[in-house]
């Protein structure tokens, strides 16, 4: 069936074209981050594993274009192998927070009576739990690695796109496009599914790109202290551990490599993230 | 605080007589509204962290013995000191009522009771929170009002500084101000947390920077598009216009309307900061709270986990509630309803 009314959609496409110079800068680094990670076992020099004790902690050379560290492993490769298990993580826990918050968030807004109001509640009690902190309490339930802080941080991360989820929907719920859908007999799911979530896409997106920044950030932090993923696999923040003792014995390019790459991949989703939610000009918490 | 403390503030637009009959009812239905919801959300926060034990399949003795010898009598002391022979709901009236109390249980590792190691490292915790709290408010706060009144090339400068600060975690910025301070100057220590008073601070000084990075850059931001906001209202331009001194009109009425937003974010401040504790604490070696966390983590300890766990959602909700009753009397507005936050 057709239907005679046209209605605006909006999409990413009408915000896509005019990113800033700085945007394009920041999808470039994380394009290339990623490629890399993504390509290490094809592009790493060398195994990330392999240990050349007569070649430890050696400066930048045209053999280690970055160095090697305290036991002669070739920091470039370790880095390019560690951006699969960084990366990793923080990608499940958006895609998961992202699908569950917008469900919740869908039914908590199109619901008017009780229904969105507990679901309110509990999005509020969510949010009395720092990510990290549920992270930790989830280790200690089911062992180190990457398994139970991804799980936590998932459900963590709920509350911040059903939010704001929730209140695009108590908006949208009030526009003429979906009165006449249900003037005209729609029935609620095709309505709710097919027409209002797509006008959320790109709000909550921005949200969860920005989200994807935290997430990596609290998930380096905890291979850091040695709760997160466990030697000898390579992972940003166990690699900056791992480097601690040559920094303090004044060797810095171990620790600075790997730094350096959490810093530039967490301000190139902020950057691209706080672009998406300005050209949407929706308010983001 | 008395509920009438609410009410003295002037209320703009409301007749004496409607002020009057606020002042009988509303502040206390806002304060007792507040009580109950922080009631509640620590209610059900304690149900949740104390059945999340549930959710691991098997025997629970087994459980909480992991990583130590399961002999019997080990077993048996086990089931005993959690009353794991007990119905669930049982067990948790238990927990709950033993932590009114004051009795949080005993540590496995450390053959103590919960309490008594909290309290020992609870000191270490606190100054560090409140040594960053006072970098955030000090160093936050001066960025903000900096970047917003310099237009142009400053605000800039400091806005592209902030978002690049704002990115960097605790822990990366840990490491790089050792890098800096302790390796490379020798101005700061890097390990440990010193005896009392100067030399607490200056080794408290390096940790308390780092905790505080992400929540300085917060803070500016928030003071600085709050600043914004508030320069271009009108009582701003009638006190300029009026000859008030320009550091008078900034203090008392831009700054003063802008601080309802910081304060807001301070509850989800004091939260992360008890959290990234934990990480920095293990970096530098202090012997706080966040430490002892990871430490009883290792150490598959789970009844000091749930209980570190709980007081640091105590005192996010805590913090929060505290928050939602002084705003009204920083600002009148808030309690008579006419301006949302």
């Amino acid at each position: 069936m057709t239907l005679a009314i046209q209605l605006p959609q909006v999409g990413l496409r009408r915000y896509g074209s005019l990113l800033s110079a700085m945007a394009w800068g920041a999808l470039a680094v994380a394009a290339a981050v990623v490629l890399l990670s993504l390509f290490a076992s094809v592009l790493a020099p060398y195994d990330p594993d392999y240990v050349d004790l007569n070649n430890v902690l050696a400066g930048p050379s045209g053999q280690h274009l970055l160095g090697t560290d305290a036991l002669g492993r070739d920091l470039l490769s370790r880095l390019m192998h560690g951006g699969r298990t960084s990366l990793l993580g923080p990608t499940i826990v958006v895609i998961g927070s992202t699908v569950l918050g917008l469900l919740l968030g869908l039914v908590a807004g199109w619901s008017e009576g009780w229904v969105g109001k507990v679901l309110g509640r509990l999005f509020d009690l969510l949010f009395a739990f720092p990510a990290l902190l549920m992270a930790m309490l989830a280790i200690a339930l089911f062992g180190k690695g990457l398994f139970a802080p991804i799980l936590a941080m998932t459900i963590a991360y709920v509350p911040y796109v059903a939010r704001l989820a929730q209140s695009l929907v108590v908006a949208e719920r009030g526009r003429p496009y979906v009165q006449a859908y249900r003037v005209l007999g729609f029935r609620t799911p095709w309505v709710v599914l097919g027409r209002v979530l797509p006008n959320l896409i790109p709000t909550v997106g921005a949200q969860s790109t920005l989200n994807f920044g935290y997430v990596l950030a609290d998930l380096a932090a905890l291979s850091f202290i040695g709760l997160g993923v466990q030697p000898p696999t390579s992972d940003w923040g166990a690699m900056i551990e791992e480097s601690r003792g040559a920094l303090l014995g004044g060797y810095i390019l171990p620790a600075f490599w790997p730094a350096l790459v959490v810093v530039l991949v967490v301000v190139a989703v902020n950057v691209i993230g706080e672009e998406l939610s300005d050209r949407i000009g929706g308010k983001l918490s | 605080m008395t509920a009438t403390d609410y009410a003295q503030a002037p209320t703009p637009g409301v007749s004496a007589r409607k002020r009057e009959k606020r002042r009988a009812v509303r502040p206390a239905v806002y304060i007792v509204k507040k009580l109950l919801a922080l009631l509640l959300t620590l209610f059900v926060a304690s149900l949740a962290v104390f059945f999340s034990r549930f959710l691991v399949p098997g025997d629970p003795a087994r459980f909480l013995l992991r990583g130590r010898s399961p002999k019997p009598e080990a077993l048996e002391e086990i089931t005993r000191q959690f009353g794991l022979d007990q119905p669930a709901w049982e067990q948790y009236l238990n927990w709950l009522s033993g932590i009114l109390r004051g009795d949080w249980g005993r540590s496995l590792t450390y053959r103590q009771d919960v309490s008594d190691v909290l309290l020992g490292r609870l000191p270490t915790t606190l100054q560090l929170v409140a040594l960053a709290a006072v970098f955030i408010t000090v160093l936050g706060l001066f960025a903000g009002i900096v970047a917003s009144l310099n237009k142009g090339f400053g605000d800039r400068f400091i806005l592209i500084t902030l978002t690049a600060a704002g990115a960097v975690p605790p822990f990366v910025a840990a490491i790089a101000l050792v890098a800096l301070f302790s390796v490379g100057l020798g101005w700061f220590p890097s390990f440990g947390s010193g005896d009392g008073g100067w030399d607490r601070i200056w080794h408290l000084t390096l940790p308390a920077l780092a905790l505080g990075i992400t929540y300085i850059a917060m803070v500016a931001r928030v003071t600085r598009s709050s600043m914004n906001e508030q320069l271009l209202r009108e009582h701003v331009e009638v006190a300029t216009s009026r000859g008030l001194a320009r550091g008078s009109v900034v203090a008392r009425h831009v700054l003063r309307n802008a601080l309802g937003p910081i304060l807001t974010v301070s509850g989800v401040l004091v939260a992360g900061l008890l959290v990234s504790s934990a990480i920095i604490e293990r970096t530098f070696g202090l012997s706080g709270i966040g430490q002892l966390l990871v430490q009883s983590i290792d150490r598959l300890d789970f009844g000091v986990v749930q209980a570190i766990v709980m007081v640091v959602v105590a005192a996010f909700v805590l913090v929060n509630t505290v928050v939602d009753l002084v705003q009204p009397l920083i600002d009148p507005r808030i309690a008579a309803g006419t301006e949302s936050r």
